[in-house]
């Protein structure tokens, strides 16, 4: 990117002052506080639920033993649960940003189109 | 019916089809966001299955199912963290890297950054990562083409991995990214459907009752209940136990800092785009580490595990064998054919993926943008992608050849926690914390890489874990004489991955680079937005 470059400090320069008035719009606040919203404590979340799953094949081996039903054992069902929590959040995450921030982002991004036209 | 014969001519129509696919490819490639984004015009369908082909290596194929096979339960962690992994991409990255970035690992971080010290450092870190796990992947094709033709020459393995090597140059030098692209999506849909008929195959052999095939599983590992519950394999001691915790944080953080998974996300229209193909790719790869589940325990349940090589690389295959009639029927010589050319296809695409991702980046990164400070032209740029590809191919080669005694899961495990402390710190501080600063990024990136790879050279898998009291073979690389080891875990992650955050942390505190928090706002809304975002090339 030739044109974007600022060869006094070899950084790319700052392209249109736009981005300064979108950031401050309270539509780019609101989907940024949404964003983050979710996916911060979801990340909490599913980190710690594998990182109990960790622990417990580690320190809690008679617990993780026990059968379940026929041979499934506790072990068994609680990896496959990290399954099924995987599969439900990231259809969460897609329904929540196509009803909760697509929206958004599409009408500042049509804002940044009509200005920059 | 000799079944060498069949072998040879499926192996060979696989590299056929994906010889094909990538000359086809190449007539709709002329600038560099074709060369290196596939003009950003896949659908995420055609991504998401991609992104699988990219993903799901012969360290997931071979070594998982032949983990379980060895090990039982404790080889399921490896399915556990590579799936859950993604969340992380999903969630924190795959959007925010397309709209923020155009076709490097190292873009986002130019964006706000001083460009070439971060550059650099994001394109060192992409070239090692990349060729830890390209080596993985050969020494895994050398070993398959040695089982299939049932010799266990040292040349015929070094040849087969000089034959990946000029296929790797070849595909990515022809067609680029949409060569690349074409060849993973190939492979993703014959190792989905290839596998899926072994698992149908197995389950039909236990009346399709999970239970009854972990029952079998048990009795026959000869180790009763204990393979079926978790710490046969790490469970003996502390240290151990702790590996296994390292491992897991290498997985679950590695995945979103893979730079041949990363590139991905820009060969799609839009950040809505990217997100649908990791959507697709979540679901493609989660089903498929249930595969692994029932090959693993099936391989211990059906073949004798005191036959199979020392790393359970061969689990797989093998089972294909059994369940296609076993030894020397034509049921069993037409399956292992079958999967092998799948597990071989397997390769070819994750290989394909690795070395555009690393000679796009030092043509991009070091050759573009810190030696020729953004002039170069791109046809420039993309000749000397080729001669990359060309360099990275045989360096690629010529350390594949020594590399061939370790075990495939435990190369791509250590490209995981490189990635992971390396790369993940950089890429999550500069999309969220406006302080964030090119002291921060340097120190971050080159403190996870020297950690996580000085780490490694100090533990038992370089030297002192002395000779296997079983086998007899010598279960360290180093000679046994040689001991130079005072790491007590074989994975660095648990050390190097906090340490990479770290880094990250106390360089940015310790400089105020104003512009830099400057510019933050402006990839911020850009990131969210897609304000101002690389658009897809129409031809």
């Amino acid at each position: 990117m030739v044109s974007d470059k600022d060869p006094s400090t070899d950084r790319a320069a700052r392209h249109d002052p736009i981005y300064d008035a979108m950031a401050e719009s309270p539509e780019f606040k609101e989907l940024r506080h949404r964003y983050r919203a979710f996916v911060f404590p979801v990340t909490v979340a599913f980190l710690a639920w594998f990182l109990l799953y960790v622990v417990m094949s580690n320190w809690a081996e008679s617990f993780m033993a026990q059968k379940v039903v026929g041979n499934i054992n506790v072990a068994l069902v609680f990896g496959l649960l990290q399954f099924v929590t995987t599969f439900l959040i990231a259809y969460a995450y897609s329904r929540y940003s196509a009803t909760r921030l697509d929206p958004l982002a599409d009408q500042l991004l049509h804002v940044y189109e009509e200005e920059t036209r | 019916m000799d079944h060498q014969w069949i072998t040879t001519a499926l192996f060979l129509a696989v590299v056929a089809l994906t010889i094909f696919v990538t000359v086809r490819a190449s007539r709709s490639t002329s600038g560099t966001s074709d060369f290196y984004a596939g003009g950003r015009s896949f659908s995420p369908i055609q991504n998401g299955l991609a992104i699988g082909g990219d993903y799901m290596s012969a360290a997931s194929f071979l070594g998982i199912s032949g983990t379980i096979a060895l090990s039982g339960y404790d080889g399921f962690l490896y399915s556990i963290g590579f799936l859950v992994a993604w969340l992380v991409a999903l969630l924190l990255v795959a959007e925010m890297l397309r709209n923020s970035g155009r076709f490097t690992m190292a873009d986002q971080l130019a964006f706000r950054m001083k460009q070439r010290p971060v550059r650099m450092a994001a394109a060192t870190s992409t070239v090692v990562v990349s060729i830890f796990y390209l080596l993985a992947q050969m020494v895994g094709a050398g070993l398959l083409v040695a089982l299939l033709l049932g010799v266990d020459s040292q040349a015929v393995k070094n040849i087969v991995i000089l034959g990946v090597g000029f296929l790797m140059i070849f595909y990515v030098t022809v067609g680029g990214m949409k060569g690349t692209t074409w060849v993973q999506i190939v492979k993703a849909v014959l190792l989905m459907t290839g596998s899926a008929l072994i698992v149908v195959l197995v389950l039909a052999q236990f009346n399709f009752n999970l239970s009854e095939l972990l029952g079998a599983a048990a009795d026959n590992s000869g180790k009763g209940q204990a393979f079926l519950e978790p710490g046969l394999k790490y469970g003996a001691t502390l240290t151990s136990k702790l590996d296994f915790v390292s491992l897991g944080i290498a997985l679950v953080l590695g995945t979103a800092g893979l730079p041949h998974i990363l590139i991905r996300f820009y060969t799609v229209p839009t950040a809505k785009d990217a997100r649908k193909s990791v959507l697709w790719a979540i679901g493609l790869i989660g089903v498929f580490y249930l595969f692994t589940l029932v090959l693993g325990f099936g391989a211990a349940a059906m073949l004798d595990t005191a036959t199979l090589d020392t790393s359970g690389n061969l689990a797989a295959p093998r089972l294909a064998e059994e369940v296609g009639g076993g030894v020397d029927s034509t049921g069993g010589a037409i399956l292992l054919a079958l999967i092998s050319a799948v597990a071989f296809a397997t390769i070819l695409a994750v290989v394909a993926g690795l070395t555009l991702t690393s000679s796009a980046s030092v043509a991009h990164d070091i050759y573009n943008n810190v030696i020729r400070k953004g002039e170069a032209t791109e046809k420039e740029e993309i000749r000397v992608t080729r001669y990359a590809a060309a360099a990275i191919g045989l360096v690629a080669i010529l350390l594949a050849i020594p590399a061939q005694s370790l075990n495939i899961a435990f190369l791509v495990a250590l490209a995981f926690a490189v990635a992971a402390s390396a790369n993940l710190p950089t890429i999550l501080f500069n999309m969220f914390w406006r302080r964030f600063n090119t002291r921060g990024a340097l120190w971050s990136i080159y403190g996870g890489l020297i950690s996580s790879v000085t780490l490694v050279i100090f533990s038992p898998v370089m030297s002192g874990k002395g000779i296997d009291p079983v086998t007899g073979k010598n279960r360290s690389l180093l000679p046994t004489d040689i001991d130079i080891s005072w790491f007590p875990l074989e994975n660095p992650g648990l050390v190097s991955i906090p340490l990479g955050f770290l880094l990250g942390i106390i360089g940015t505190l310790s400089k105020r680079e104003p512009a830099a928090e400057d510019r933050y706002t402006e990839l911020e809304v850009r990131a969210l937005t897609g304000a101002g975002a690389e658009k897809a090339v129409s031809h």
